[in-house]
């Protein structure tokens, strides 16, 4: 190593730990120190969506910025026998696994923020587990999504799996976000396992549906922010501001310019939602 | 826009290179009249304006023409910015087999957005 190494203040280690009866592999980057931010990526992606946060030394300064890959996604394995069931995401999958990562990792009612998939489970902690977080932060949250695609399209034999699931994360993109986290946002995309995305998308389809939920969210447990992208059409502004309408003290706002992948495809762009968000959190102790 | 499509894509080497395994008829639809796209090993070889008869086509993609002007725009309104984004709004239609479209789906949808650089210019 030379003196010039330009190199991240960014730690990636491996988790073990059982999820659902199950020994897991977890990769995990974090970065900073304070309060534990635990950061929750999208549907077919990984933690690497987050890595401006991880970088951002505004961010460090005041907290513990985590971001996990789920288990099959990124540089996590999936469980032993994976090659024998197929990957689907359950509420109770997706909430056992953020429960059981924080207190493995000894967080102390951590903020968690989740986007798209991650928006949604936000939804559901903040129902069911609100005293377990110090604030969440739900971005492109909707409590439901209609199915108006097919996304067995993305697990297909004459279909490649990683073109099309990159093909249909650059729509959700902003046409206004930079080309390079624009196109980095798509690679992470074309990296997915088969079957991944579209198993994700069972809980964001089909499964997760929090609309009976959310009317009995209380805000005054846990505070809950959402911030939302204007041009994402799969979780709109509209579906965010249909579900914050539903929640009393939900703290909605829509982000110019911005898409389906906010801190990824435009980390510049984002920051400038979050950082007062952060700043509330942190102030309110 | 879509007479000068051919030549937009054509031009544009990488991607003429992205769908260079794709050789396939599909049809535009614009209002009630067909645009029949001919793509051969990735290059727009011919396009022909409807109204067609007894012609075969594999796929088609049909928007209104307020539609496809918004999508076409330099740097279009949210919900109009892609095909999907059209869909789930309902001002799109995919009909017929769409195993190509979706093998090719970046390909597609860099192809039908190319316009926008005639607004842009």
């Amino acid at each position: 190593m030379t003196a010039t190494a330009n190199i991240e203040p960014v730690t990636g280690r491996y988790l073990h730990l059982d999820l659902e009866g199950r020994p897991h592999r977890l990769y995990f980057e974090e970065a900073g120190e304070g309060i534990p931010l635990l950061c929750l990526h999208t549907a077919g992606a990984d933690g690497r969506q987050f890595r401006a946060l991880l970088n951002d030394p505004e961010i460090t300064a005041d907290y513990r910025v985590i971001a996990f890959d789920m288990p099959w996604h990124g540089k996590s394995s999936p469980p032993v026998g994976w090659e024998r069931e197929d990957y689907q995401l359950t509420t109770e999958r997706y909430t056992g696994m953020i429960l059981a990562i924080s207190e493995a990792l000894g967080l102390d009612k951590p903020v968690a923020m989740g986007c798209s998939i991650g928006g949604r489970i936000v939804l559901n902690l903040a129902w069911a587990h609100p005293e377990r977080f110090r604030a969440l932060i739900g971005l492109q949250s909707a409590a439901y999504v209609e199915r108006y695609y097919d996304a067995g399209w993305l697990n297909h034999p004459e279909v490649h799996g990683g073109e099309a699931c990159g093909a249909l994360a650059y729509g959700l993109v902003s046409p206004l976000s930079p080309e390079a986290h624009k196109w980095e946002t798509v690679w992470h995309y074309m990296q997915g396992g088969p079957g991944i995305f579209q198993g994700d998308l069972f809980f964001y389809q089909i499964e997760g549906d929090v609309r009976d939920k959310i009317t009995d969210i209380d805000t005054s447990k846990c505070p809950l922010y959402m911030l939302t992208g204007e041009y994402d059409y799969s979780a709109s502004p509209a579906d965010s501001e249909a579900a914050a309408a539903l929640i009393p003290g939900a703290k909605l706002t829509v982000m110019k310019g911005l898409g389906h992948f906010p801190m990824s495809e435009n980390p510049d762009g984002f920051r400038e939602y979050l950082l007062p968000v952060l700043k509330e959190i942190r102030d309110a102790g | 826009m879509i007479e000068r499509l051919a030549e937009l894509v054509n031009d544009d080497a990488w991607l003429v290179k992205r769908g260079r395994l794709l050789n396939v008829t599909f049809a535009i639809g614009i209002d009630e009249t067909d645009y029949l796209v001919r793509v051969i090993d990735g290059r727009i070889a011919e396009i022909e304006k409807g109204p067609h008869v007894m012609r075969s086509w594999t796929f088609a993609v049909r928007a209104s023409a307020q539609t496809w002007a918004t999508f076409w725009q330099a740097v279009p309104p949210p919900g109009f910015h892609d095909i999907f984004a059209l869909l789930r709004k309902r001002l799109i239609a995919f009909e017929g087999d769409l195993q190509p479209m979706m093998a090719h789906l970046l390909y597609i949808k860099l192809l039908l957005a190319k316009p926008r650089e005639l607004a842009a210019a």
